[in-house]
Formats: C-alpha cells, sequence, structure tokens
C-alpha cells in the first residue's frame, strides 16, 4: 500500500491555488467598487462561522467549550448578515443615468 | 437526516465557487448586485450543510447565537451612514478576528478532550489564535481613531520597533512551544502578547494612512479565517480565507502605490498627523499670498463653462456635502455644462469611499471617474472644484523633489483654467505639506464649511444669473 497524503498538505494545496484564485479575480474589481469589496469579502469572511458551529454544536465538549462557540456563533453571524446587507444597501445605490 | 462527509464536502464546493463568482461580480457596477446574491447564497449552503453534517449535534447555542447576532448584523448595517462605513468595517473586522481566536481555542479543547491532539494540529491552532487576536486588537485600535474615540496621530516612541519585534519572537516561542507541549499557559500567554501585538502594530500608523489600515485588517482576517480552516482541516474556510486575505493585501498594495509609498513605509513611517490648530483663515491667506473668492465668483466661471470637474475628498464625507453637490451638478447640466467627478485613490478613509458617499447622493457612476481617466480632462476643463481634498492635487508630488509626497501620482487640477478650492481653514493636508496649488494664479479659495458654500452656489444659480 502506497504512503497515504497528509491531510494538511492537501489544505497547502487549496490554500495556494485559491490565493491564485483571488489575485486574478481580485485585480478585476473597479476601483469604484473597492469599498463595497471590503464590505462583500467582510461578510464572506463571516465564514468562520461555519468553525463555530462545530465548536457551539458538540455537546461532548463541555459547557465551556460550547460558550466559546456560542461567542464564536454570535460574533461570525453578525458579521455575516450585518456585512451581506450593508453590502447590498450600498450597491443599490450605484445607479447609471436615467 | 444527517449529510455524509462527501456530501458535505460536495456541498462546500459549490459555496466556494459561489463566493468566487461574488468576487467576480464586482468587476462591473451593474453585475455587483447578482455577486452579493450569489455570496448570500453561497453562505446559505455553507451553513445548512454544516448544521447537517453529523458534528453538530446540539442546536441550542447556534440558534441563539445566530438569532441574536441576525438581529444585531441587520440593525446596525440598515442604520449605519455611508460616511461611516470604515468604522463600521473596522468594527467587523474586529469580530472575524475574535471569533477566529474562540474557534481556534474552542477546537483545542474539543480534541484536547477527544485525545486528538497532535503538533501539527497545535501549531495550526497557534495561527489561528496569532493572527486572530493581532486582528481583533488592530481593529479595535483602528475603530477607535476613525470614531475619534482615540488621538488619530501616529502614537511612536523610542525602541517601538525594537518592542514589537521582541513581541513578535515571544508569541512565536511561546506557539513553539505550546505546539511541542500543549501547555495552557503558553497558550494563554501567547494569545495575550498576540493581543498586545495587534495594539503596537497599528498606533504607529496615522490617521491619513487609514485606507491602508482598512485594507490590510481586511487582509489580516483573511488569513485568520485560512487558519481556521487548516486548523479544522475544512477546505471552504481555506479557500474563503485565501481570497479574502489576498483582496485585502491586493487593494493595500494599490493604496500604498496611489501615495507612491511602499507597505514597510506605511507600517513603520507614522507619517501625518490629524494635529495643527485652525488658524485665522483669511488672515493666513494674505499673509501667505493666495486669492481668496466668494461663491459668487465661483458661480459666475462655472455657469458659463463647457466643462467642470469636482473633486472631492474626505472634507466633503465631514461636512455631508455630496447631496447638496449632486444639485449642483443638476443646475449646472441644466445650463448645458458637462459635469464631472475625479477620484484619487486615497481620498477618503477607505478605498473607495468617495465613489459610495457620491452613489447615496444618487450621482450617476459614470459621471464618476478614476485618476488615470480623468487627468487627460483638466487642459480642457473651464473650472476645477476641490471639496474637501488637498494632498491628491498638490503638483509638489510631480515638481518638487524634497517635498515628503514627491512622486505620488496626483490629479492635475492645476492644468485646468480655473480651480477653487473649498475650504475651512489654510491648514494643510494630512501630509502636512503645504500645497503649492494654492499660490497658482489661477487658483483662489473659497473659505467656509464646504456644505454652506455649495447651497450658496446653488441658491447663486437657481436666482437667475447675473
Amino acid at each position: 500500500m502506497p504512503e497515504a497524503l497528509d491531510p494538511s498538505l492537501v489544505a497547502l494545496y487549496v490554500f495556494v491555488l485559491a490565493c491564485f484564485i483571488g489575485y486574478w479575480v481580485v485585480w478585476g474589481v473597479t476601483p469604484s467598487l473597492h469599498t463595497p469589496l471590503v464590505a462583500l469579502t467582510n461578510a464572506i469572511s463571516g465564514i468562520v462561522l461555519v468553525g463555530a458551529l462545530l465548536v457551539a454544536g458538540d455537546p461532548d465538549a463541555g459547557l465551556f467549550t460550547q460558550i466559546i462557540g456560542f461567542i464564536a456563533v454570535l460574533l461570525a453571524s453578525i458579521n455575516v448578515f450585518g456585512g451581506f446587507l450593508v453590502t447590498h444597501r450600498m450597491l443599490s445605490m450605484f445607479k447609471k443615468k436615467k | 437526516m444527517t449529510l455524509s462527509v462527501n456530501l458535505q464536502a460536495v456541498a462546500y464546493l459549490v459555496s466556494a465557487v459561489l463566493f468566487i463568482l461574488a468576487l467576480k461580480g464586482l468587476t462591473h457596477p451593474a453585475s455587483a448586485r447578482r455577486g452579493n446574491l450569489y455570496g448570500m447564497l453561497g453562505m446559505l449552503i455553507a451553513v445548512v450543510a454544516t448544521l447537517m453534517g453529523d458534528q453538530v449535534q446540539s442546536y441550542g447555542f447556534i440558534i441563539v447565537g445566530m438569532t441574536l447576532g441576525a438581529i444585531i448584523g441587520v440593525i446596525v448595517a440598515l442604520r449605519i451612514q455611508m460616511t461611516a462605513m470604515p468604522q463600521l468595517v473596522a468594527a467587523l473586522h474586529s469580530f472575524v478576528g475574535m471569533a477566529a481566536v474562540m474557534v481556534a481555542i474552542g477546537t483545542f479543547l474539543t480534541k484536547r478532550g477527544a485525545g486528538e491532539l497532535n503538533a501539527l494540529l497545535m501549531g495550526e491552532i497557534s495561527a489561528g489564535v496569532v493572527i486572530g487576536a493581532i486582528t481583533f486588537t488592530g481593529s479595535v485600535i483602528a475603530f477607535g481613531k476613525l470614531q475619534g474615540l482615540l488621538s488619530g496621530s501616529p502614537v511612536k516612541f523610542k525602541g517601538q520597533h525594537l518592542l514589537n519585534a521582541l513581541l513578535g519572537i515571544a508569541t512565536l516561542a511561546l506557539a513553539v512551544h505550546f505546539a511541542m507541549t500543549g501547555s495552557l499557559i503558553s497558550l494563554t500567554l501567547m494569545t495575550l502578547l498576540a493581543f498586545t501585538l495587534g495594539v503596537t502594530l497599528i498606533i504607529p500608523i496615522g490617521g491619513a494612512d487609514m485606507p491602508v489600515i482598512i485594507s490590510m485588517l481586511n487582509s489580516y482576517s483573511g488569513w485568520a479565517a485560512a487558519a481556521t480552516g487548516f486548523t479544522l482541516h475544512n477546505n471552504l474556510l481555506i479557500i474563503v480565507g485565501a481570497l479574502v486575505g489576498c483582496s485585502g493585501a491586493i487593494l493595500s498594495y494599490i493604496m500604498c502605490k496611489a501615495m507612491n509609498r511602499s507597505i514597510l513605509n506605511v507600517v513603520f513611517g507614522g507619517f501625518g498627523s490629524d494635529s495643527g490648530g485652525a488658524e485665522s483663515a483669511g488672515a493666513v491667506a494674505a499673509e501667505k499670498g493666495v486669492k481668496s473668492a466668494a461663491v459668487e465668483d465661483a458661480v459666475y466661471w462655472m455657469e458659463d463653462a463647457n466643462r467642470v470637474i469636482i473633486i472631492p475628498g474626505y472634507g466633503m464625507a465631514v461636512a455631508q456635502a455630496q447631496h447638496a453637490l449632486k444639485e449642483l451638478m443638476e443646475l449646472l447640466e441644466a445650463r448645458g455644462v458637462e459635469v464631472k467627478f475625479g477620484i484619487h485613490p486615497v481620498a477618503g478613509r477607505m478605498p473607495g469611499h468617495m465613489n459610495v458617499l457620491l452613489a447615496e447622493a444618487d450621482i450617476p457612476y459614470d459621471r464618476v471617474l478614476e485618476m488615470d481617466e480623468i487627468n487627460p480632462d483638466f487642459p480642457s476643463t473651464d473650472v476645477v472644484l476641490v471639496v474637501g481634498a488637498n494632498d491628491v492635487v498638490n503638483p509638489a508630488a510631480k515638481d518638487d523633489k524634497t517635498s515628503p509626497i514627491y512622486g505620488m501620482p496626483i490629479l492635475e487640477a492645476g492644468r485646468a483654467r480655473q480651480v477653487y478650492f473649498l475650504k475651512r481653514s489654510m491648514r494643510p493636508g494630512y501630509s502636512g505639506v503645504d500645497n503649492l496649488l494654492f499660490y497658482q494664479e489661477n487658483t483662489s479659495l473659497v473659505f467656509g464649511d464646504a456644505k454652506d458654500t455649495i447651497e450658496g452656489m446653488n441658491s447663486a444659480l437657481k436666482g437667475g444669473g447675473h
């Protein structure tokens, strides 16, 4: 049986390739939308919510750990809901001449 | 019903693709809103897939946490003023940082309970804690500066860089020790040092460099999410973290380039301060040999012009003058004058800040041009109106090799036939550099609050000409 690839190495592959995608996609963003870009990236970095759910939803971890998870869920949710909504509000303002 | 690990991974892949499309949508204002919807959908899929996985067993804390978070997030997002966007973003960055710290520590406790710790995992946990903690306190300081709770001027003291270096090395050493031993004391000390480092890294950066700080912290919050992804072996978090990290890094680069400074110069520089009292504007103006003009003079030139370019800066945001500017634009257009807006990349307190404020005032985005697009138009422009901007039109950046801002690309307002500066006082811009454009033959200064001045122009235009 051949030696298995370390999962952390797979993660590194994903990370490096995602950096390249990010690099090319973000250079294409028009400068007039740089504020919405910051707000949107901020909203999607609320993806740490996924990690927070795993911590908060594990009853075997004990109450203290679940409370830590709860705080993380709360903070990340503010980011997700607030971030997407404020981005939407901003983007709705960008109009062409009627 | 629970999702198998493989189905969950497929859902995460879909969600990652949606996030990439979300960013791609921002290529153009017309596709941007759809992009944001892709982002929301991606997030929804990711959250549902996680909740349906067999790792999540209890829902009480999650329901309460998400509901509270949603209520707070929605209220804040609906009520926030567009001028306060930089503060909001700083606050939200701090939440991502803190959440990353919490997730890393929570994961450590969970895995320790299950006896699944190893050196690599603890190294990854350290990365999540350290980057998250620096993001958190750094963003809190940035928020304080933007909100005016802290002084905007850089805090500098002797041995600052040495202190930061020592803090950095100590944090790293504790991270290594923690990874080798799993010591709770090392973890705690490391976390506290990283929180301190976030403060000491941000305080020497001056208020003028806010667009760079915001971009940098945006980047850090991404790397924090990516580090969390490594800890959890979750590819979605890694991908999203990398996207956000890159985005912030590119914005930092663009901002630095627009100031002709290196990122190291910004981080260590302590450039510019908010200090300098408001001198008696008129007196100083006379002494320095600048012309001051009345509102009517500017109106006289503008109403017969073919083309007027307006250059807004942070002063416009402070005076909330964007709505008055929109009316001015309409009044001039009604007289057949072509009106455009020229935006410097570092105008305002965050990247693209001016564009959002003008959009808020219903100014169509096709009237708002970037520096490179509008610079060729200045020689054929009759009147330039500079509203609360300063350094970004200073010809010293082109002509004076001894000037601290030499080499910074500028909006070449001075090449127009007439330049009117709306100014509150003779205070120099954030760089503290005197503006050579003030002394140019074709420049006049109109003193007063920008909003009042523009409203004065509007009523003069409505009054039926001369």
